[in-house]
Formats: structure tokens, sequence, C-alpha cells
């Protein structure tokens, strides 16, 4: 299938997607005072702003807030085009309509290189647009969310900026030119003046402009400055409501036990035990949901009761088509793939293999990528109330619009029966855009007699029950010449796809043919190859796998990004050198990796240790969801052969800056969330069972292994870009790189482990 | 019928003693600031105080608190606390915040231990907190700020 047919079928794919979604005519995403449910003492003006008599400005969000702050960069975008005071504004997670639809990520979904700027891209990219934003899903994640808000979230503050002046004029009988608005206070040349308090009552009763002005740059008064967390103090105080801590009267409690085999289902169980412990009220067997595996279910009065009694549970599973499988032997399974396959060239430039067979030197290498679980810290849970043919959710996820359906179809009632209301969620990065968990919740408080139950993950089910980063293998040849310069690059990957398996299961698509998620970080680079082919060969294994922070850039960075650096070493150049001679048309590019080695000293020796460590620099770029980010890490092998990061200089372009604060945040906590996955993430299967159970085998960073991290920001007046998982990829290649820079080992498979004997080449 | 004195009060719970306290606090007693994670005593998500002495609730038995009063993020009060809350706010160290009433519990059993800790004390007193959103390096930050008695006005 060429690429122009697909296109078309995602669209109509998309379009698909519509069923069961009310569609509106295209446009604008601005909404109306009908929009929002009516509160006392409040007036809504458009679908993203309440004010109340009391001044307060609540801040419609229609994104998750998992730590990223985007609730506070959202609500900088509105209320800096209100004018209003900060210390007015705060938040109120948004209900299910048309206009929160996520548009930028199924956007940025199409498999387009970057640097393809033809028709087809735009009208694709045009009528994608069009099609998700009457039909599409409410969803954080993509790194989209600023990206998608920016101008929606201002538009609706300058237009209610807007009513907030008419009203004013029309009060005071004066020109609306004449009115300023200052810090939540609007004010006429004659020291006339009203709060928006005073003035919300007139404001609800005008026509909501569409097209009020938008302020420049220049005129920013908060956007772009570095605002604080607008949920700190809850957050601090233990107050804050993430998913598990929602507290309703009646409420049961529920611990589920999954078959360990991934995929297996219950064959029989024995509840007698369970059922005579304290406090048990019902025993339930509970399907896989959404690609989940079945399980048994214990509701009790109170949670400890509930994860008591599921240990006495006695059940007998079917293991199921995943009993044999062991992830070694499937990793293996894909490098045997690439022995034959070629796989869907994604990008394709020259003729590589005469450039190939032409080069001075060839340079080949196979690396390698685990699978990986989420393990965000608040453990997988989910609170559903099902009363009188309708069902409350209450959860920490991602995509509200899913979790609906998820729960509509689990009960057999229709999705407008299901109300979702998002709560904090401690932590996401995409293990919360699966709704397996929501399914599941939804099946067991269907025998709670209309009581809300609670249902909470044990950590352990939660790592052998997720959706994991795909394992992949990919296999590099380069050729160079007399002179070191590249001349040809071949890179094919095998692995599993992510999208197939998901739209088939919400939307019952049939398989797509191309999923960019596999090759991402590899196709899409900004490199000036004189000829090279970059391609993904899907390769179909049951194991459930799902979206993991920055997805196919995860592994793709480390690939590519520890390639060129071999690259560079075998053609005696330096490795920032290499990369820029290959970035002659990429400025933006070439700018944040030169900021990066000014930053960070590239190319001064580092300190000399006394101790017998060695140390070493390592540089990574890496572009991915709209943003270039460049990472130089500093490493120590000490004498006892222990790997020390203790340096990040990270220098990210990410479009303008809306909240450099937030922008640093997720610099400093992408890199420790890479680096964890770099030097320690591993999921293994044996069986079909996942070996890793709690925090003490599937190990991450703690302060003591957290490097100093410093940032730069690149100014920057274009769009705003993606931030949430641009920082990630490039540390797991930074560090790679630094480790052979300070030892000569070159690490091809993740995670990052260092031989104990070494050679001494 | 076993009572415990938390956060100021003497509370009577009507749990099993090996009850572990998390699941007195969250389950029975509704105090939702002290998290769950892991259930090991591996994250620090669960850690309150003892007599002022960190421990995790997820593996401390009710029958295990005895005559000991516990204090809870609801119940930490107090020069350091408020100091650390500052510096928390200050330097913005908050992402999800999930970890975070366990990173605030362990540092202020910290600063009154050792009130000006340098960065391998951090590092000891917060090993058992993992934070997997990566706020380490601005918890260590806060830490700092919050140790100096009189915080500069920037
Ligand atoms: S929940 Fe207690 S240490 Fe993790
Ligand atoms: S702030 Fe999210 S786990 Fe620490």
């Amino acid at each position: 299938m060429n690429r122009r047919t697909f296109v078309i079928r995602t669209v109509a794919a998309a379009g698909a997607l519509g069923i069961g979604w009310s569609l509106l005519p295209p446009r604008g995403r601005l909404g109306d005072r009908d929009t929002l449910p009516a509160k006392p003492g409040e007036a809504a003006l458009n679908g993203w702003v309440r004010i109340g008599t009391d001044n307060h400005v609540t801040v419609i969000m229609s994104k998750s807030e998992m730590g990223q702050g985007i609730h506070t960069t959202l609500a900088m975008l509105l209320a800096d085009e209100l004018d209003a005071d900060w210390s007015q504004v705060r938040t109120e997670m948004s209900p299910q309509r048309a206009i929160y639809n996520n548009i930028a990520t199924v956007v940025d979904g199409l498999p387009f290189h970057p640097d393809d700027d033809g028709l087809i891209r735009r009208t694709a990219e045009w009528m994608t647009a069009k099609v998700i934003r009457d039909s599409g899903l409410m969803l954080t994640g993509g790194s989209s969310s600023t990206k998608d808000l920016w101008l929606p979230m201002r538009q609706a503050g300058a237009s209610a900026r807007a009513m907030l002046v008419r009203a004013a004029a029309d009060a005071w009988q004066v020109p609306a030119a004449d009115i300023t608005v200052a810090k939540g206070v609007v004010q006429h040349a004659s020291g006339r003046r009203a709060t928006f308090g005073e003035l919300i009552a007139a404001a609800a009763l005008l026509p909501v402009p569409g097209d009020a002005p938008l302020k420049t740059a220049a005129q920013f008064q908060l956007i772009g400055t570095p605002m604080r967390r607008i949920e700190n103090a809850t957050k601090l105080a233990g107050t804050a409501t993430f998913g598990i801590d929602v507290a309703l009267p009646g409420m049961r409690y529920a611990s589920v036990v999954m078959c360990p085999t991934l995929g297996g289902t219950v064959q029989s169980f024995d509840a007698g035990a369970a059922t005579a412990m304290p406090g048990v009220l019902h025993v339930v067997q509970v399907d896989g949901y959404h690609g989940g595996t079945a399980g048994v279910a214990v509701v009790a009065d109170t949670p400890w009761h509930a994860m008591m009694a599921v240990n006495a549970v006695k059940v007998t599973w079917n293991h199921g088509a995943m009993a044999d499988l062991s992830s070694a032997q499937e990793i293996d399974r894909l490098a045997k793939v690439l022995d034959t396959a070629d796989g869907h060239a994604y990008y394709s430039h020259g003729d590589v293999d005469m450039a190939l067979q032409s080069a001075a030197t060839r340079i080949e290498a196979e690396y390698r990528a685990p699978y990986l679980a989420h393990a965000a810290m608040e453990p997988i849970n989910c609170t559903v109330q099902f009363a009188n043919g309708r069902a409350t959710v209450w959860a920490s996820t991602q995509v509200p619009g899913l979790a609906r359906r998820a729960a509509a179809r689990a009960l057999g009632i229709s999705d407008g029966d299901v109300d979702v209301q998002v709560q904090f969620l401690g932590g996401g990065f995409g293990r919360r855009l699966v709704v397996d968990f929501v399914g599941q919740a939804a099946a067991i408080a269907k025998v709670a007699n209309g009581a809300p139950v609670q249902v909470i993950w044990s950590r352990e089910q939660d790592l052998r029950h997720d959706f994991y980063r795909p394992a992949c293998v990919a296999r590099f040849t380069a050729g160079i010449d007399d002179a070191g310069r590249l001349l040809a690059w071949r890179n094919t990957s095998a692995g599993q796809a992510l999208l197939p398996p998901i739209l088939r299961r919400l939307f019952d698509l049939p398989g797509i043919p191309l999923d960019k998620t596999t090759s991402e970080g590899a196709f899409d680079q900004a490199y000036e190859y004189p000829a090279a082919r970059i391609a993904h060969e899907t390769v179909p294994l049951p194991v459930p796998v799902g979206f993991w922070r920055a997805v196919g850039h995860s592994h793709q960075a480390f690939f590519t990004e520890s390639f060129i650096d071999e690259v560079a070493h075998m053609a005696r150049q330096d490795p920032v050198a290499f990369r820029l001679a290959l970035l002659t048309k990429h400025p933006r590019h070439a700018r944040v990796l030169q900021r990066v080695a000014a930053l960070s000293g590239w190319g001064t020796p580092m300190e000399p240790l006394s101790d017998g460590s060695r140390t070493g620099r390592g540089v990574a770029l890496h572009s991915s969801f709209g943003s270039v980010v460049a990472q130089v890490a500093e490493v120590r092998v000490d004498a006892a052969h222990v790997l020390h990061v203790t340096r990040v200089v990270c220098v990210i372009d990410c479009g303008f800056p809306v909240n450099p604060n937030m922008i640093r945040q997720q610099v400093e906590g992408g890199i420790v969330f890479g680096l964890s996955a770099a030097l320690h993430g591993e999921i293994t299967i044996e069986k079909g069972q996942v070996q890793q159970g709690n925090f003490n085998d599937y190990q991450a960073v703690r302060m003591a292994g957290t490097p100093v991290i410093e940032v730069e920001i690149i100014p920057s007046t274009e769009h705003p870009e993606g931030v949430g998982e641009p920082p990630l990829p490039p540390i797991a290649p930074a560090v790679a790189n630094a480790i052979f820079a300070a030892t000569n080992q070159r690490l091809r498979p993740l995670p990052l482990r260092l031989a104990r004997i070494e050679s001494t080449a | 019928m076993i009572a415990i004195t938390l956060n100021g009060a003497t509370v009577s719970i009507n749990a099993a003693p090996d009850t572990p306290l998390l699941w007195v606090l969250r389950g029975e007693l509704h105090l939702h600031g002290t998290k769950f994670g892991c259930g090991i005593g591996s994250c620090g998500a669960c850690t309150v105080h003892l007599d002022g002495v960190p421990v995790r609730a997820c593996v401390t038995p009710l029958s295990a608190v005895g005559a000991r009063v516990v204090t809870t993020i609801e119940g930490l009060h107090g020069p350091e606390a408020d100091r650390l809350v500052a510096a928390w706010t200050h330097v913005d160290v908050v992402q999800c915040g999930y970890c975070q009433p366990g990173q605030l519990m362990s540092a202020c059993a910290l600063l009154r231990a050792t009130p000006q800790p340098n960065d391998a004390e951090i590092d000891r007193a917060m090993s058992g907190n993992l934070c997997r959103c990566g706020a380490y390096s601005r918890i260590r930050a806060a830490i700092h700020r919050a140790a100096v008695p009189a915080p500069s006005a920037d």
C-alpha cells in the first residue's frame, strides 16, 4: 500500500471513530455557555471558563494532570488573554464534549517525515484535523496538550475578556475601545472600574465572539514566564484526590488476582475459604478487558479485607496461548526475522545498496531493547458505581472517552449512560491510555447491588498486567568513504506494532497496514544521509503492548544515536562534528547540538580522578513530538566497575516556551525516567509470566543515582511543541556513548550493563 | 478495638491487629494523604512517623504501633514541616505528587535529626522514597533550602 492510500484509509478510520459521538458541524472549539453544567453563583462565558460573582475564574481542564503540569499551563493561556489575576484562577475537569477532543496527537500520528511539506501531507493533516475535531477523543498523551490547546485556550480567554468589556461598555455607556483590563479589574479612562464578578451576570447574556483579537507575545503577562504548579498546595497537604483517594458513601473495595500467565483465563475457582474471611461480600470471576487478562475479584468492606481474601481464592487457571512464551526467545526471534525481512521503508532516499558497495568501510551493528513496564507510583485502580442502568466512573485515566466506552461495554449500557470523573493521576506515562482496568472495575461493580466499588491492584498485579513497551531489535549498516564521510545508512528494526490491536479492540477496525510508532525515532530524524533506507518489520506477538513515554522514540533513539556514535568513532571524527556535518540544512537541530556542546564543555578534558575511576562524556540528539533535544551525559566507572551517571546537560528547543518552569520539570523528570529504563528497566517473561513483581526487582533510579541536571531552553517564537516525552529519548544513548568514551565498551542491548571483564582495546 | 495516638488524638480502631497501619489509615480512618505504592516497604509512599521516626506504614502492623505516637502528613506540623512545605513550593518540587507526602515525611524526620544535612545524608535519608516522576534534584534543593533556618527572600 502506498502512502497516499494509507493516508486516505487513516482518515476514513478516523471517521469511523465517530460512531457513538455526536457529530458537530466543523467550527471552532470555543463552545458556548451551555457547554458547561451550570453552577450557582457562577456563569460560563464559553466552554472553557466560568466566572463567579465572588471573582473566582474557573478554567476548564480537558487534559488529565499526571505530573506534567498541564493544568498550570492551560490556566495560564486562558488567564493571560482574559487578563485575570493569577490568584483568582482555579481549575476544574471538563465534562466530555467534542470541543475538548484532542486534535494534535492524531495529526502528529500520520507517518510523514518532518521535512515533507508536500500537498499530500498538508491535505492529510487538514482532513484529519477536521474529522478528529468532531469525532475524536478526549486524550492526554503524545506530548500534545499545549500544542493542541495553545490557540483554543487563548481564544476562549480573549473571547471572555471581550464579553466582560462589552458588558462594562454597555453599563457605563462608553466605547469598548476605551476600556482596559488588568489583573481581574475592568477599567475605563474615566476611572470607573468593576471586577469580573460584578460584570459576569451581564456578560453571560451577550453573544460569544469567535474572533476576539489575541495578544502579541510582547503583551503576555503570564505566558512565557516560569509559573509554579497551580495545584501545589493540595498535593503537599496530602488532600489532592488521586483516583485511589476517591471516597464515596457506602463504598466497597475490590482486590483482583489475574492469571499469572498473560492472556490466561479462569478454569474454575474455589471461593470457600475467601468467602469465610472477614468483610468479604462477593467473589466474582472477571474477563480480560481490552487486551487484559482474566481473573477473580473479591469485593469486601475494606481494602485490606479484599486484599487478604483474594489471596485465599483457589484458582485453577487456563494458561492459554502464551503458556510457553519466553521474552528472551521472542527477542531472538525478532533478530532472526531481520535475517530475511526487509521491512516497510518509512524513509527511503538515494541508492543505498550502491552507496554501500562503493564505501571504503562498512560498519554493522545490532541493537536490542527489552519490554518495559510503566510502574507509575499510583497503582492501577478504578472506582465504579452502577445503579439504575447508569454508571459513574472515577478514574485516573488519560482517556475519559475510552473509559466511558469501556465501562459501557462491560455493563451492556450505552456510552451516554456513563459519566467519567477524571481524578489526578499519580503518574501516567502511557499506561493510563489503556482502559482494561475500567472495563474490569465496571464488571466488578455490576455485582455490588448499586454500591460504588473501588478496585485497587497490588503493585504485583500492576507490573505483571501492564501493556509493555514493546521489545525491539534493530540492525544497521553504514558506509563511510576514505575521508570518513557518511555515504549510506541502512536500518531495519523488528518488533510488535501498537496501533492495530488497540484500534481493533476499541473500534473493531481491521488492522491498519502501517504504524508510525514502530519506526518513529528512526525514520523521522533530521540527518541528511546521502542515501538511506529506514524500515520496520512488524512482527505480530501476543504480548500486550502499549504506549510507554516517548513510545517508539524511547528505543529507536537509543539505537540510532548509539550507532551514529559508532560510525563517528569509526570515521575518526568527533561525534558532535560528525552529526553537525549531517545537519547543514537543519539549523534548528544544529543549534541545539552546538549549545549542548558549549554548555557541557564538550571537547575539554574531564577532571582526572585519582581513585582509578574512568570518566567519559557522551552526546545524543533527538527530535520527537515537534521538539529537538540534545544531551551530554558524563559518567564515571569506578574501580569496582560500578557505573555512575554524574551530570547531564540538556538543551531543548520546544518552540515558544509557554511555562519554562514546567518545561524544566519535564526535562528533569524525563531524564530520570529514561535513566531508570536505561540502567535498570527490563521486563522478562518466562512461560508467559512476567518475572518482575515490585520495586525490589523492577528497579528505578533513586535520589543517590540522580545526576546533576542542567537545562537550557532555546528562546523561540515558533508554535509550542511537545515537552512531556522529548527529553527522554536522548538519555540512554548519551549515557551509552559516555560509557564507550570511558571504557571502550559499546553496549548495544538495553538495559546498559557493564561487562565485568573488559577488553583493554 | 485497638487504641492508638494519631496526629495528637486517641483513636480506637476496629481492625485485626495484623492489619498494616497503611490500610488502617486509608481504609478505616479515610486519611488518604498516606499513599499506597508497593506494599512491601520498597517505595516510601506510605511513610509516616512513629514517635518522629519515619517508618513504612505498609509493613507496620497495627499491633506494632503500641504506645508510639503516629503522625501522618495530615498531622505534620512544626517549624521544620513549615519550612519544608515553603521550600517545596518555592522550588516547585511536585510533579504528579503521589510520592510527595512520603517524601515530606522522610525529609521532615531528616531535618529534625540533622538540621543541616549534606548531600550524602540526604541520599541516605531519602533512599527509601521512590519518585517515578523524577523530582529528586528538586527534592534535594528543597531540603537544602529548608535546612537554612532563615530562608533568603528570593
Ligand atoms: S507502600 Fe509502603 S513502602 Fe511502598
Ligand atoms: S511526583 Fe510523581 S512520583 Fe514523585
